[in-house]
């Protein structure tokens, strides 16, 4: 794989296709785990293994799986990784299993998950499918835990389980504090990305009115000699 | 169980979407008319009484006696994926009215995770019953925890109840978002924030029930 393949795989999972902000998908663990950031991180590398895995073998399959049935394929390939990921966690680290509930379960049904197989690793390389699950899912933990830092210093007055002070504004604990969160975070984000896309498109279309311009003179410069 | 305290939870206090998170894709992707957003909660419903009807058992009776809890992400997947491949061919055959209602949303319902939770939830009852442990308040809201003995009629009933509440939540969205759409807001809420603020506001109401 080039290495400029590379780079847009990993912009694009990571920024452009942001799973959580840009296509909002996996809504329901992002607004229900981001109470606090421990449970972000834990959340996202199971996605980012389920990820991984199911793209891996979605993408070495992508010619057996006949085409009328390839969901519900997809569906037991992801639903097997996922029993896995949740095995393992409930025996390593059963704090964790705890805290993440039935959502670790629910990684299943994640629209992220069924997406990208659907929309990528089904055509794609296996290498770059495996490049774009990798990197879809570290969008995902990110942005998740970004909010939960947010949503867990505010509502809870901590960072990563330790208290940071007394100062806690509850709302943002509750149900509808995720809801305000995760508006607020997309307004944000996208503001942010459509100020920063403008202005490297207007960069791009400077540098070519400028090349243009030399090879028009250099034209003008030879016909005069 | 208090049938009454399943009803109250499973609409307001504990509603599947406003708050356990569950379902959110379908209450934020499909509610932009309330023809539509009232087909989803109907397809929502069905599915998950169905679902209730058939994983209870199948859990209980086939799973648990065989010592293979493990599988049953894998076989609880399988088994809605069939049943709502039934349920359209059945609706298709018998029933075109309403299948122009709610059919188109059929196989959206697969990959609801509003599904799956609540065959995790009813068996995770069960399962808790038949070890003798009575506290599942994680799972469950403040009103249901407090008589946690859960037999098939009530699982049956919870999948209804829960799968009214979702439509409920689906369709005062759906109000709100029509209403939502003719104001003037600024430019970066537009379409997703915008709505999931209208959800926070909503959030909040039914907040008050779970401090009765």
């Amino acid at each position: 794989m080039k290495l400029q393949r590379f780079k847009e795989i990993a912009l694009d999972g990571t920024v452009r296709q942001n799973p959580t902000f840009r296509l909002v998908l996996g809504t329901c663990p992002t607004l229900a785990l981001t109470t606090a950031a421990i449970k972000c991180l834990g959340m996202g590398a199971a996605v980012i293994f389920v990820l991984v895995f199911s793209n891996l073998i979605i993408s070495l399959l992508r010619n057996v799986i006949p085409d009328k049935v390839r969901i519900p394929c997809f569906i037991v390939i992801i639903a097997t990784f996922v029993t896995v990921v949740s095995m393992f966690i409930e025996a390593f680290l059963p704090s964790l299993y705890e805290s993440l509930g039935m959502y670790l379960a629910l990684i299943v049904v994640n629209c992220i998950i069924l997406g990208r197989a659907e929309s990528f690793a089904s055509h794609n390389p296996v290498l770059d499918s495996v490049c774009d699950g990798l990197f879809m899912g570290i969008g995902f933990t990110l942005s998740l835990t970004l909010m939960g830092i947010v949503r867990e210093v505010l509502g809870k007055g901590m960072l990563f389980g330790a208290t940071l002070w007394n100062f806690k504004i509850e709302f943002f604990a509750k149900p509808a504090g995720a809801f305000l969160t995760y508006a607020l975070f997309i307004a944000i984000f996208n503001v942010c990305y459509n100020a920063v896309e403008r202005k490297l498109k207007h960069k791009a279309a400077h540098k070519a009115a400028v090349a243009e311009h030399q090879t028009e003179s250099a034209v003008a410069i030879t016909k005069e000699a | 169980m208090d049938v009454f305290a399943i009803i109250i939870a499973a609409l307001f206090a504990d509603n599947f979407v406003l708050s356990q998170f569950l379902g959110i894709c379908p209450f934020l992707g499909v509610s932009k008319k309330i023809s539509s957003a009232a087909g989803m909660g109907l397809a929502v419903t069905a599915v998950m009484v169905i679902t209730c009807a058939v994983c209870y058992p199948i859990y209980t009776f086939l799973l648990a006696p065989l010592g293979l809890q493990y599988l049953n992400i894998l076989v609880f997947i399988l088994v809605i994926a069939a049943l709502v491949q039934i349920l359209e061919m059945v609706l298709k055959r018998f029933s075109p009215g309403l299948y122009s209602a709610m059919g188109i949303y059929l196989p959206l319902v697969t990959t609801n995770c509003a599904i799956l939770g609540i065959a995790k939830i009813v068996t995770a009852v069960a399962a808790s019953e038949a070890e003798a442990g009575y506290t599942l308040d994680v799972i469950f809201g403040k009103f249901v925890n407090i008589h946690m003995a859960m037999g098939y009629g009530e699982a049956v009933l919870s999948g209804l109840f829960y799968g009214l509440g979702f439509t409920l939540a689906i369709v005062l969205l759906a109000g709100l978002r029509i209403k939502a759409d003719k104001l003037h807001v600024a430019k970066a809420l537009k379409g997703f924030p915008i709505t999931m603020l209208a959800a926070c506001f909503m959030a909040m109401a039914f907040y008050v029930f779970t401090l009765i």
